[in-house]
Parts: C-alpha cells; sequence; structure tokens
C-alpha cells in the first residue's frame, strides 16, 4: 500500500514540474504562432488538436519563414507519426465504446507517456491519462496567455527562448538514444538536415532527413 | 482556406488520428517487425534535425548566432542531469546573454 501510494505522489510531483515548464512552452507557442501571423484562434485549435510542442513549433518556423502550407503539413505529419507506434504500446490500456477510447487516446504525449511507463513495455493507465489532462489543460491555457498577452510577456528573442528550443528538443532526444541504431540513425539525419539548411526551402531539412530511419531497415548490428 | 488554417486543420486531424491508432484501431496487435524498426527510428532521427535547425537554421543559410550559446550551455546543463525545466531556463538565458553581448 505504502509503495502503491508514493508511485503516484512521486507521479504527481514530476507531472506537476513537467506541467510547468509545458505551460510556458505553450505560452512561448502562443508568441511565436503570433509573430508567424497564425492569428488569435488558429493557435488554440491547434493546441487543441495537434497538443504536441515539436510539430506545432515546426509549423511555426516553416509558416514564420514563409516555407507553404505543404512544408508545414509534412514536416508536422513526420513528427507527429511516432504517436502511431506509441500509441499502440499503450493500446491495451484502452477500454470501452469507441468514441471513450477516441478521446482519451488524445491524451497521450510524449511526457505523460514516459511519466506512465513502467519498463519492460508496460504502462500505468492512471498516470498517463492524469498526466496527460494535466499537460492538456497546461498547454492550452499557455497558448491562450501567450496569444492573448504576447505583447506583455516581451519579445521571445530577448528572453532567449529561440535558443531555448532546440535545448528542449535535444533534452527530450538524449534518452531516446539508447541502443547504437538510434544514435547512428539521429546523426545521420542531423548531418542530412545540416547538409540541406542553405540549399533548400525550410522544412525540407527535417522532412529529407527522416530517410535516416530506413537505417531501420538493416538488421540487428 | 487560408494557409494557416489548412496546416491547422490537416495537421490537427492527422495528429488526432496518429495518437488513437493503438487505442482505437489495433488494440494490442503490433507492427510488422520491418516496418517497426523504422517507425521507432522517427523520433529520435526527427527530433535531432529539429536541434539542427532550430539551432543554426536561417533563411536558406546557417545561421551562427546566440542560439548556440544557448545550445551549448543547455548541453551542459543535460549532461549534468539537470531537470528539464533548468535544461530549458539556462538555455534560454544563454542565448539571452549571448544576444545582449553580440
Amino acid at each position: 500500500m505504502s509503495s502503491f501510494v508514493s508511485r503516484y505522489r512521486d507521479g504527481a510531483r514530476a507531472a506537476l514540474a513537467v506541467a510547468a515548464t509545458v505551460w510556458f512552452f505553450g505560452a512561448s507557442f502562443g508568441l511565436v504562432a503570433r509573430g508567424a501571423e497564425m492569428g488569435v484562434v488558429a493557435p488554440l485549435v491547434m493546441s487543441a488538436t495537434t497538443f504536441a510542442g515539436s510539430a506545432q513549433f515546426a509549423v511555426t518556423s516553416i509558416l514564420g519563414a514563409s516555407g507553404g502550407a505543404a512544408a508545414a503539413i509534412a514536416a508536422a505529419v513526420l513528427l507527429n507519426a511516432r504517436y502511431a507506434p506509441i500509441s499502440i504500446s499503450v493500446g491495451p490500456l484502452f477500454h470501452g465504446r469507441l468514441l471513450r477510447r477516441l478521446l482519451e487516446s488524445q491524451l497521450i504525449v510524449d511526457e505523460s507517456w514516459a511519466l506512465a511507463s513502467r519498463g519492460a513495455g508496460r504502462f500505468d493507465r492512471r498516470i498517463l491519462l492524469a498526466a496527460g489532462l494535466l499537460l492538456y489543460l497546461s498547454w492550452i491555457s499557455g497558448t491562450a496567455v501567450g496569444v492573448l498577452a504576447g505583447d506583455a510577456l516581451g519579445d521571445p528573442e530577448d528572453l532567449g527562448l529561440d535558443g531555448a528550443f532546440p535545448a528542449l528538443f535535444l533534452a527530450l532526444l538524449t534518452p531516446q538514444l539508447r541502443g547504437p541504431r538510434a544514435g547512428l540513425a539521429a546523426a545521420v539525419g542531423a548531418l542530412i538536415a545540416l547538409a540541406l539548411i542553405p540549399v533548400t526551402p525550410p522544412g525540407t531539412p527535417i522532412v529529407a532527413a527522416s530517410a535516416a530511419c530506413l537505417l531501420g531497415l538493416r538488421r540487428k548490428p | 482556406m487560408s494557409t494557416v488554417w489548412l496546416v491547422v486543420l490537416v495537421v490537427g486531424a492527422s495528429t488526432v488520428a496518429f495518437k488513437a491508432t493503438g487505442p482505437v484501431l489495433l488494440g494490442g496487435r503490433t507492427l510488422p517487425q520491418a516496418i517497426g524498426g523504422i517507425v521507432v527510428l522517427l523520433a529520435p532521427v526527427l527530433l535531432a534535425a529539429l536541434v539542427v535547425t532550430q539551432t543554426v537554421g536561417g533563411d536558406n543559410e546557417l545561421a551562427l548566432d546566440a542560439r548556440l550559446a544557448g545550445v551549448g550551455a543547455g548541453t551542459v546543463a543535460i549532461a549534468a542531469r539537470a531537470p528539464l525545466p533548468m535544461v530549458v531556463v539556462i538555455a534560454a538565458a544563454a542565448t539571452a546573454l549571448a544576444r545582449l553581448f553580440t
């Protein structure tokens, strides 16, 4: 019983810390989306339906650089394709009617999934849904504040937020580098992106880098 | 329809579908091994590409600016096992400071 209680207390603490960061980044997304001339309502709708930071920031950076709808959609869809295998890994935790499973599945996000992981492919349903709901509300309320009170919060570049994004992505990438194949594929993807930045439209380097995933076809080294 | 709304609606609908895949369609079944091997590499590869493009990406050029200082400081914080919020604050502070002095 005590381990049962402490497991949820620890989960709640971690979720609150992550939720604070997510709120901050939701506000940053709202700010950056306004800078990318996405208006007020579209960023809120995007946070409510997409609810995935890296894809939303990729969209703002591509639209902000006049990269075009196709490049923005392709980059975001490729970025969020990981949610297919992620949602499959927790599929057995979802029961009941189709609509209920559909709605609950939208609480799956990198952080709620990671917090719910119990190792060896096992996941805790309550932590997944509770953390997911907390992060969802943080993300949307942060977006609203960023979009509506953007001027009060100041210029994201003065706050150094444009340098915080790649550091956040690096921090999310690091634990995913377990195993030589993931490390090699990430390095190849980074090199492809680096090589294409000067010669292709914004967004294309990220899409082209996904070719490095074909390394997954090789037999285990 | 404007470019912004086209992107928001298509990306939103596709993400809802991705997240619903396991709970709604597949249940306990798993992907064929060959496809699974590719898909598990999507997150590390795309995150690595995002790190590169958000650090040195410019308008059709490599732009070496204050963001490099932020990512450098963030890397030190990650190596020191700083919690995620700390990594973010350190990287933002280093970027803002570097921008102040350049």
